[in-house]
């Protein structure tokens, strides 16, 4: 078999490519920080520049696993991250009512929004109130697009659904199972009503003709917290590292970043003082 | 139409430019493409030749499933690797889930039964007398195999050009093994499907055309190596 690769030509420079190719993969990388979070964080853009102050303060390289918040929490519970920043407080309580997550911290908040048509066929836009404005919609039988992913937004939307009292069911009413960003399109394409965060509508604004209907009820206020897992239950995980990063996202210097973080001018995420 | 012309232009710039980012996924999807199909050839180029030149009782079954093995759906093998190299899986020990090392093996597992199908169709298409007369000369049943193997190269090439063609154009194996994550596991599938979901039609229609010249190359590079 040797001299079978030596005598073809082709075969040596085959070999000698892959090798070139495989050398890179042998380079040996920093540790490993596995942080589980939403598409919401990731996709604003606001992790590029909040984990870098990080990653050179503790010579480690976060790596970004951006999933709906339900199956951020489920990849914390197995122990395949070392820590998760997510959106759905009830969720993350029982995270840690159940002893798979510790030192939960408050990040950060925006807010939900109800978009629609301009033309608002339901008539939310003169509503406050938005489990109102979830019946409206049900009455008309408007087209309304659920993220249907277990994701915090869609918590939070089957939260709302609940608080109108109604079951969302029938031909009006589509579970896409995507991202946020899917959603506002699929929306925008059948000229229908969606729950969105805040933030993804901001960088969707341009692309889509739907409008923010409905804003400002309490029930849309969207807090994110961030949680290690607990090294109780997995022993394998960074937990010291973990902590570290729940400690700077609830920093100053966190703060600050997040604070002068916008896009087109607006901020997407707020934190308290 | 608008962003057809857009894409064409941000694809350009972002080659020229050579965007860190973009060469970076680039290096990953190359990277993990090439790893995978070395252990898919050194077990399907054997599994291939196996099959097409011995006849043993349960082959015509092996055959099928292989068949069967080549429509296998991504997001089933990433699915099955990920159950079992989850923490909680049993192979959870080598933590390798959002890894490079676990995208490799879910992809061979993808490559192996292509290049084992299109071996064992090259060596049944081969001249027939060409085993006979290598034992006949003498040669070990082994080398009469490799020989057997040199005269259908071009056959064998073409299987692993179809495997590359199957794991650079795959998303659901890089996706759910690798995690996405940005200069680690972004592969150039993962990282349009990222765009995409951000709306950046136009970048990510930009990479996807970055990915088929990336194809082109590959495959003109193989073809020079076949003119040989």
């Amino acid at each position: 078999m040797p001299c079978l690769i030596l005598k073809n030509s082709y075969a040596t420079r085959l070999l000698l490519l892959l090798l070139i190719i495989l050398m890179p993969l042998c380079a040996t990388a920093a540790e490993r920080l596995r942080l589980a979070t939403t598409t919401s964080t990731d996709n604003s853009g606001l992790l590029e520049l909040l984990l870098p102050p990080f990653e050179q303060a503790y010579h480690c390289e976060v790596d970004v696993i951006a999933v709906g918040t339900g199956r951020a929490l489920r990849l914390g519970e197995k122990g395949d991250v070392d820590v998760v920043l997510v959106h759905a407080r009830e969720k993350e309580d029982a995270f840690i009512a159940a002893g798979y997550g510790v030192e939960r911290r408050d990040v950060m908040y925006n807010d939900f929004v109800l978009i629609g048509p301009a033309a608002d066929p339901a008539q939310v836009a003169e509503l406050k109130d938005v489990a109102a404005a979830f019946g409206a919609i049900m009455q008309a039988e408007t087209v309304f697009v659920s993220r249907g992913d277990e994701s915090g937004t869609h918590f939070r939307e089957m939260q709302l659904w609940q608080a109108a009292g109604v079951e969302p069911q029938g031909p009006w009413y589509l579970e896409a199972g995507r991202g946020m960003g899917e959603v506002l399109i699929m929306a925008d394409e059948s000229r229908g009503y969606a729950l969105t965060d805040r933030g993804t509508y901001l960088a969707f604004k341009d692309k889509i003709a739907l409008k923010v209907l409905l804003s400002g009820d309490s029930r849309l206020f969207n807090p994110y917290g961030v949680m290690a897992v607990n090294p109780a239950k997995h022993p394998h995980v960074k937990s010291e590292l973990a902590s570290a990063f729940c400690e700077y996202l609830a920093s100053d210097q966190a703060k600050a970043i997040i604070r002068s973080f916008r896009k087109g001018g607006e901020p997407l995420f707020y934190v308290e003082d | 139409m608008q962003y057809l012309i857009d894409s064409l232009g941000t694809a350009l710039v972002l080659i020229f430019s050579l965007d860190s980012d973009v060469l970076s996924t680039v290096q990953i999807s190359v990277v993990t493409s090439c790893c995978s199909l070395v252990i898919a050839a050194l077990l399907g180029i054997p599994l291939g030749t196996l099959l097409g030149s011995y006849r043993f009782f349960g082959r015509r079954v092996c055959i099928t499933l292989l068949n069967t093995m080549m429509a296998l759906p991504t997001v089933v093998v990433g699915l099955l690797i990920f159950g079992l190299f989850s923490r909680q899986g049993p192979f959870g020990t080598f933590g390798l889930l959002f890894t490079p090392m676990l995208i490799i093996i879910g992809q061979a597992v993808l490559a192996t039964p292509i290049v084992a199908n299109y071996t064992l169709a090259a060596v049944k298409g081969a001249d027939k007398r060409i085993l006979p007369t290598a034992l006949t000369l003498g040669a070990s049943p082994l080398q009469a195999r490799l020989q057997l193997l040199r005269q259908v190269r071009f056959g064998v090439m073409a299987a692993v050009i179809a495997a590359f063609g199957r794991v650079i154009a795959e998303v659901g194996v890089a996706m759910m093994l690798g995690g996405n994550i940005r200069g680690y596991t972004r592969t150039m599938t993962t990282a349009v499907a990222l765009e995409t979901s951000k709306g950046e039609f136009a970048f990510a229609m930009a990479l996807g055309l970055i990915l088929m010249l990336l194809a082109l190359l590959v495959n003109l590079f193989l073809n020079l190596l076949q003119q040989k």
